[in-house]
C-alpha cells in the first residue's frame, strides 16, 4: 500500500463521521458567539484546542466568568480520555520522527481515532511496513479541516439556524456504527457493558469525568476477562 | 488578553495529553497489565461516549417508551451488528428517530 492509498483510508473512512461533527461544529459556532466570545477567538480556539467537547464546555465557562485555572482544569478533564487513544496508537508510530508523532497526537481526537482504530488493526496484521501513520494522518486531516468548515458555519451564519434539527445525534451513532462491528469476543462485549453503564452512572460527576470513569470500568472489566479467555 | 491566553493553555494541555504515550514510548517500560488493557480502549471510550447519550433525557435515566433517541440508537445496534455498514447504520438509525418522532 502506498503512502497516498493509506492517507485515502484514513481520510474515507472519516467521512461519513463529519455528517455527526458538522452539525456540532456548526452548534459550538453559534454557543461561543453566545458566551461572549468574539467571532476571531472563537474560530482560533478551534485550531488550538481542537476537541470538541472541551471547546463547548471552555466557551460556556467563559461565558460565566470562570477562573482561569478552573477552566483550564476542566478543560484537561474533559480531555483526558485522549491519554487512552494516546496509549492505543503509542506503539504503531513508535520508529516514527518527532515531527510525525507531534502532527499526528495533535490531530488525535475520538472522531479521528475512531475512524482509524479499524484500519490500523488492519494494516498491523497486513505486510510491512505499516502504514498506520498515513491512515491517522487521512482520518485526522479529514477531521480537522470538517471541524475548521463547521465551526467557521457557525460563527458566520449559525444564529439564522433552527436550534434542534436532531442532527446531532449523527454522532452517537456514528460512534454505533464502529463499535458494534468490533466486538467480537465476549470480552468486548462485557467491556462495552460495563463502560456504558459505568459512564451512565457516573454522568453527573462534574466535568464529564464519567466518561473517562466509564471508559476505565471498560478497560479492567475487558482486560480481567481477556486475560481468562486469550 | 486573557481569553487568548486561557485558550493557549487549553490548547498546550490538550496537546500534551494527546502527545503522552505517543512520546513516552520507548522511553519507559509500563507495567505487563498495561498491554491487556490496550485491546479494550475503541469499544470502551466510544460506548462511554455514546452509551449516556441515549440511556439519559436531561441528565435523568429514561429507558421509557418515550426516549425516542434510545430505541433509535436500537435500531441502529442491530443494523450496525447484521451489516457492518457505517451509512446504513447512520441511515437507519436517522430513519427510526424520525418515524418514531412521527408516533
Amino acid at each position: 500500500m502506498s503512502p497516498g492509498e493509506a492517507f485515502s483510508i484514513g481520510l474515507r473512512a472519516v467521512m461519513p463521521l463529519l455528517l455527526g461533527v458538522a452539525p456540532f461544529g456548526v452548534i459550538y459556532g453559534v454557543v461561543a458567539l453566545q458566551s461572549g466570545i468574539p467571532a476571531l477567538a472563537a474560530m482560533a480556539m478551534s485550531t488550538i484546542v481542537f476537541a470538541g467537547s472541551a471547546q463547548f464546555l471552555l466557551a460556556q465557562l467563559v461565558g460565566a466568568g470562570a477562573p482561569f485555572l478552573l477552566a483550564a482544569g476542566a478543560v484537561g478533564l474533559v480531555n483526558l480520555r485522549h491519554a487512552l487513544y494516546s496509549a492505543s496508537v503509542a506503539p504503531v508510530l513508535a520508529r516514527l520522527p518527532q515531527r510525525w508523532k507531534i502532527l499526528l497526537a495533535y490531530l488525535l481526537t475520538d472522531e479521528a481515532y475512531a475512524a482509524a482504530i479499524p484500519h490500523l488493526l488492519a494494516d498491523a496484521r497486513g505486510p510491512q511496513p505499516s502504514r498506520a501513520h498515513w491512515i491517522l494522518l487521512g482520518s485526522g486531516v479529514g477531521l480537522w479541516s470538517g471541524w475548521q468548515v463547521s465551526t467557521l458555519a457557525g460563527v458566520l451564519i449559525g444564529s439564522s439556524l433552527p436550534a434542534d434539527m436532531g442532527l446531532d445525534f449523527a454522532l452517537p451513532l456514528t460512534f454505533i456504527a464502529i463499535v458494534v462491528p468490533m466486538i467480537s469476543t465476549r470480552a468486548l462485549f462485557a467491556a462495552a457493558i460495563a463502560a456504558g453503564a459505568a459512564a451512565v452512572a457516573l454522568a453527573a460527576l462534574p466535568y464529564k469525568l464519567g466518561l473517562f470513569l466509564g471508559a476505565l470500568a471498560g478497560l479492567a472489566v475487558g482486560a480481567a476477562l481477556g486475560r481468562k479467555t486469550a | 488578553m486573557t481569553l487568548w491566553g486561557l485558550m493557549l493553555v487549553c490548547g498546550v494541555l490538550t496537546f500534551a495529553i494527546r502527545y503522552s504515550f505517543i512520546a513516552a514510548e520507548g522511553h519507559y517500560r509500563p507495567p505487563p497489565w498495561f498491554a491487556l488493557l490496550l485491546p479494550f480502549v475503541p469499544v470502551a471510550a466510544l460506548t462511554a461516549l455514546t452509551a449516556p447519550e441515549l440511556l439519559l433525557v436531561g441528565g435523568a435515566l429514561d429507558v421509557g417508551a418515550g426516549n425516542v433517541r434510545l430505541w433509535a440508537g436500537l435500531v441502529a445496534i442491530v443494523v450496525a451488528a447484521i451489516w457492518r455498514n457505517t451509512l446504513l447504520t447512520i441511515g437507519s438509525g436517522f430513519l427510526a428517530l424520525f418515524l418514531l418522532q412521527q408516533l
